[in-house]
C-alpha cells in the first residue's frame, strides 16, 4: 500500500477531496501518467491526430449505439420497421442513425489512416510490437463489429451481404457446414441471426473493443510514441532535462489536447458535412439496396460488401481454379529458391520441398473458394506479424530509400484499386487486375524480410526534427 | 507524390461516375420539389387515390403529412380511406393474397421506394419519374401494359386515363454492323384527360411526395446542418488559435 498523505487541515475544500480519493484510488497520479506529465515528442504531424479521431468515433458509435437500441427491435419481421421508425417517429431519430451509419465509415477512414502512419513511421518496430498487435486486434475485431451490424437493419444488402458471408465459412474443408449452421443459428440467414448478431453486436464485440482499446493504450503509454523521425527521445541517450523529461518531448496535456481539439473540430466538419447533406454518402455509406426489406427469395443481381470490406471481397473474388495454379507457381517458387540459396541441413531441405508438395496438393484437392477465405483472411492476419517482417534498419519512412517511398505507393495504390474493383460487378479484366493485385498485396508483405534491407538508407538524425511554430 | 495520389483519386471518381446506367433507357431528370408545399399536397393526393389501393408505405403515418402544410382536419377529410385514426401508418386496403393472385407479386411498399431506386442512372426521383412516363400499350403482355425502364412491369398502367395510351417509336440505326432500334420518342394513341405537359407536372408532384416520403425530415436536416457547419467552422477557428497559442513557445 502507498504511503498514506496526511494535508493540512487548513487546505481548500477540493485540496482536501482530492488528496482524501488520492489515498483511496491512484486519480492524481493516472492523471499525470497519461495526460499531464506523459511526454510525447513534439514533431508529431497532422498524421498523428487518427489515434485520437478513433476514439472519438468510438465513443460516437457507443453513445449513438445505446440510443438505437432504445427504439431498435433485433426482430426479423420487426427489424426493418424499427429502423424506419427511428428514422421518422423517434424525436432526432435520423440524427442518431446517420451518426451512427455515418461513424461506421468515418471509423474505418481514421483506422485505415492510423494504421498507414504505423506503416510510414515504423511504429510497430521495436519496443512497440505489443502496441501494433493490439491495434491489429482492434482492427479485426472492428470488422466482426462493422460485419454484424450491417445486419441489424435487415435490408436486402444485410440479408444478402450476410449470406454470402456467411456461406463462406461453409467452404472450410470437413468443419465448414457445421461451422457455418452454428454461426446462422438456421440452414438461411434468419431471426435467429440477427438476434445473435444483436447481442455480438452490442455488447459481446464492444467489450472486447474496449478491453483492447484498453491494452493498446497502456502499451502505448509503457513504451512512449513513436514519431516521424522514428528516433527514440525516452531511450537512455535521449537528452533530458533538469527533472528527467526528454527535451524533444511535450506534456500531452495541455500541448496534444489542445492540438486535437483543433483536428476534432476539422474532422467533425468532414462528419457533419456527410451527416447533414450526403447521409447516404452516393450509396457507399447507406447502400441504396438497403431501403428494400430483406427478401430471402430475391437475389439481388449484384452483392457488394461495404466500401471498406471491399478490399479483401477482391482479394476473394481473386482466388479461382485459375489463380490456384499462380499460387501453386508461389509455393513451389519459393520452395525451390529456398533450397537452392540457403545453406541448411538435407533434412531441412526435404522437409521444405515436401511441404510445397503437400501444399500444391492441398491447393489442387480443396475448392478454390476455400483458399479465398484464407487469402482473404490471411490478409488481415499478415499484418499481425509486419513487426517481424520489417528488417529495415530505419525506422521511419523519411529515411528510407527512395524506392521505398515509391513501392509504399504503389501498395497504397494497390490497395485502392482492390477496393474499387470490390464495389464493381465481377469482370474478366477486373478478375486480372484484382489477381495481380493480390499477389502484391503479399508479395509485399512475405517478401519484406528482403526487400526491406535492399538500398542505403539516410543517416537518421539523433533527434527528432522540430522547428517551433 | 501528392500531385499523383490526387491525379488518381480524381481518375478514380470519374471512373466511378462514368460507368453509368446498366441497360435500359437512360433516366429522366425528375424536377426537385421537395421543398414546394403545394406540390408536394398534390403528389399526396395522386398518391392517396391512385397508389395506396395496391401499394402500402407502412412507416408513413398519414399526420405526417402536416409537415407539408395540411391541416389534421384536412387530412382526415380528404386522404383518410383506408382507416380512421390520423395517427395510423398508409396501409393498402388491397388483400395480400388477392395482390398475389392479380400481379404474381406483393406490390412493394413505398415509404422508401425513392431512396431504394437511386443508382448509377441517378436518384431514385429520377427513376420513378421516368418510369412513371414511359408506360405503354403493349397486348402481349398479361396486363397489357408494359414499360420503357422495368421491361414486363407486374403492374399495370394505373394512371392511363391521364396520360392516354401511347406507344414508343423506334428508329432502326446501323451500330457496329448490327441493326439496332433506337428509342425515337412516343405516338399518342388514345388521348387521357391531360395533355403530356400536365402529366409530367403531375408525375413531377407525385415523385416530388414519394422523394419527400422517403425521408420527411430530409429537408430538416440540410437546414440543421447549415448552423451545424457554422458553429463547427467558429469552433474550428477558436480551436485553431487556441492550438497556435499554446504552442508559440515551444522550441
Amino acid at each position: 500500500m502507498a504511503e498514506f498523505k496526511e494535508i493540512s487541515p487548513d487546505a481548500p475544500l477540493a485540496a482536501k477531496a482530492m488528496n482524501w480519493v488520492d489515498n483511496r484510488f491512484p486519480a492524481s497520479k493516472l492523471y499525470k501518467e497519461h495526460m499531464s506529465e506523459y511526454y510525447a515528442p513534439k514533431n508529431f504531424n497532422f498524421w498523428y491526430i487518427f489515434g485520437s479521431l478513433a476514439m472519438l468515433v468510438l465513443v460516437i458509435q457507443i453513445v449513438t449505439g445505446i440510443f438505437l437500441t432504445m427504439n431498435y427491435k433485433p426482430d426479423a419481421a420487426l427489424a426493418f420497421g424499427s429502423v424506419e421508425y427511428i428514422m421518422r417517429d423517434v424525436p432526432w431519430g435520423w440524427l442518431i442513425r446517420y451518426m451512427h451509419s455515418t461513424g461506421a465509415s468515418a471509423f474505418f477512414v481514421v483506422v485505415y489512416l492510423h494504421m498507414f502512419r504505423g506503416l510510414l513511421y515504423g511504429s510497430y518496430r521495436k519496443p512497440r510490437e505489443l502496441v501494433w498487435i493490439f491495434g491489429c486486434a482492434i482492427f479485426l475485431c472492428l470488422m466482426a463489429e462493422a460485419f454484424m451490424g450491417y445486419l441489424l437493419p435487415w435490408g436486402q444488402m444485410s440479408y444478402w451481404g450476410a449470406q454470402v458471408i456467411v456461406n463462406l465459412f461453409a467452404a472450410i474443408p470437413f468443419i465448414g457446414p457445421d461451422l457455418a449452421l452454428l454461426i446462422r443459428g438456421d440452414y438461411v440467414v434468419g431471426d435467429a441471426t440477427l438476434n445473435r448478431f444483436f447481442a455480438f453486436h452490442v455488447i459481446a464485440v464492444p467489450l472486447v473493443l474496449l478491453g483492447l482499446v484498453a491494452a493498446h493504450i497502456i502499451a502505448l503509454h509503457e513504451v512512449g510514441s513513436n514519431n516521424p523521425d522514428g528516433v527514440e527521445i525516452k531511450g537512455p541517450n535521449a537528452p533530458k532535462d533538469a527533472q528527467g523529461h526528454p527535451l524533444d518531448g511535450i506534456p500531452f496535456h495541455p500541448y496534444y489536447t489542445v492540438h486535437d481539439i483543433f483536428g476534432v473540430s476539422v474532422f467533425l466538419m468532414i462528419f457533419s458535412a456527410i451527416i447533414f447533406f450526403a447521409p447516404e454518402f452516393g450509396g457507399y455509406f447507406l447502400e441504396y439496396n438497403n431501403f428494400i426489406p430483406a427478401d430471402p427469395l430475391k437475389t439481388p443481381a449484384h452483392i457488394a460488401p461495404v466500401w471498406y470490406f471491399t478490399p479483401y471481397y477482391s482479394m476473394l473474388r481473386a482466388i479461382t481454379s485459375e489463380m490456384i495454379y499462380a499460387l501453386i507457381v508461389c509455393v513451389v517458387g519459393a520452395a525451390g529458391f529456398s533450397v537452392w540459396k540457403f545453406r541448411m541441413p538435407v533434412l531441412l531441405k526435404a522437409a521444405v520441398v515436401g511441404a510445397a508438395v503437400v501444399g500444391s496438393a492441398l491447393l489442387l484437392s480443396i475448392d478454390a473458394k476455400f483458399w479465398g477465405v484464407v487469402v482473404m483472411g490471411g490478409a488481415v492476419v499478415i499484418l499481425f506479424f509486419l513487426p517481424w517482417l520489417d528488417l529495415s534498419p530505419v525506422k521511419s519512412i523519411r529515411y528510407r530509400p527512395d524506392w521505398h517511398k515509391y513501392l509504399y505507393g504503389i501498395f497504397v495504390i494497390n490497395f485502392l484499386v482492390l477496393g474499387y474493383l470490390g464495389v464493381q460487378p465481377p469482370s474478366p479484366i477486373g478478375e486480372r487486375v484484382s489477381q495481380v493485385g493480390t499477389l502484391f498485396y503479399f508479395g509485399f508483405f512475405i517478401l519484406m524480410p528482403w526487400w526491406s534491407r535492399v538500398g542505403t538508407p539516410k543517416t537518421p538524425p539523433d533527434r527528432p526534427v522540430f522547428h517551433g511554430h | 507524390m501528392k500531385k499523383i495520389i490526387f491525379a488518381l483519386i480524381t481518375a478514380f471518381g470519374l471512373a466511378a461516375g462514368a460507368q453509368a446506367s446498366e441497360g435500359g433507357i437512360a433516366w429522366d431528370k425528375a424536377p426537385d420539389r421537395t421543398n414546394d408545399l403545394g406540390s408536394l399536397q398534390n403528389g399526396a393526393k395522386l398518391f392517396v387515390n391512385y397508389c395506396l389501393n395496391c401499394h402500402s408505405a407502412s412507416f408513413m403515418r398519414f399526420n405526417r403529412l402536416k409537415d407539408i402544410g395540411l391541416t389534421e382536419k384536412e387530412i382526415k377529410d380528404n386522404l383518410l380511406f383506408t382507416t380512421e385514426k390520423v395517427g395510423d401508418t398508409m396501409k393498402a386496403a388491397i388483400d395480400p393474397k388477392q395482390a398475389k393472385e392479380w400481379f404474381g407479386g406483393n406490390p412493394p411498399d413505398l415509404t422508401v421506394i425513392a431512396r431504394s431506386r437511386s443508382g448509377h442512372g441517378g436518384t431514385g426521383a429520377d427513376y420513378l419519374y421516368t418510369y412513371l412516363r414511359t408506360y405503354y400499350r403493349d397486348e402481349t403482355k398479361a396486363t397489357g401494359w408494359n414499360n420503357l425502364v422495368f421491361p414486363s412491369v407486374a403492374m399495370p398502367h394505373v394512371l392511363w386515363e391521364l396520360q392516354g395510351t401511347r406507344t414508343p417509336v423506334y428508329e432502326e440505326k446501323e451500330e457496329h454492323g448490327h441493326k439496332v432500334a433506337v428509342f425515337k420518342g412516343w405516338q399518342q394513341l388514345t388521348p387521357g384527360t391531360m395533355t403530356p405537359l400536365q402529366y409530367d407536372q403531375a408525375i413531377g408532384d407525385l415523385v416530388g411526395y414519394l422523394q419527400w416520403m422517403g425521408e420527411p425530415a430530409q429537408n430538416t436536416r440540410i437546414r440543421v446542418g447549415v448552423w451545424v457547419l457554422i458553429f463547427l467552422l467558429g469552433l474550428t477557428f477558436v480551436a485553431w488559435r487556441l492550438n497556435a497559442a499554446f504552442w508559440k513557445d515551444v522550441k
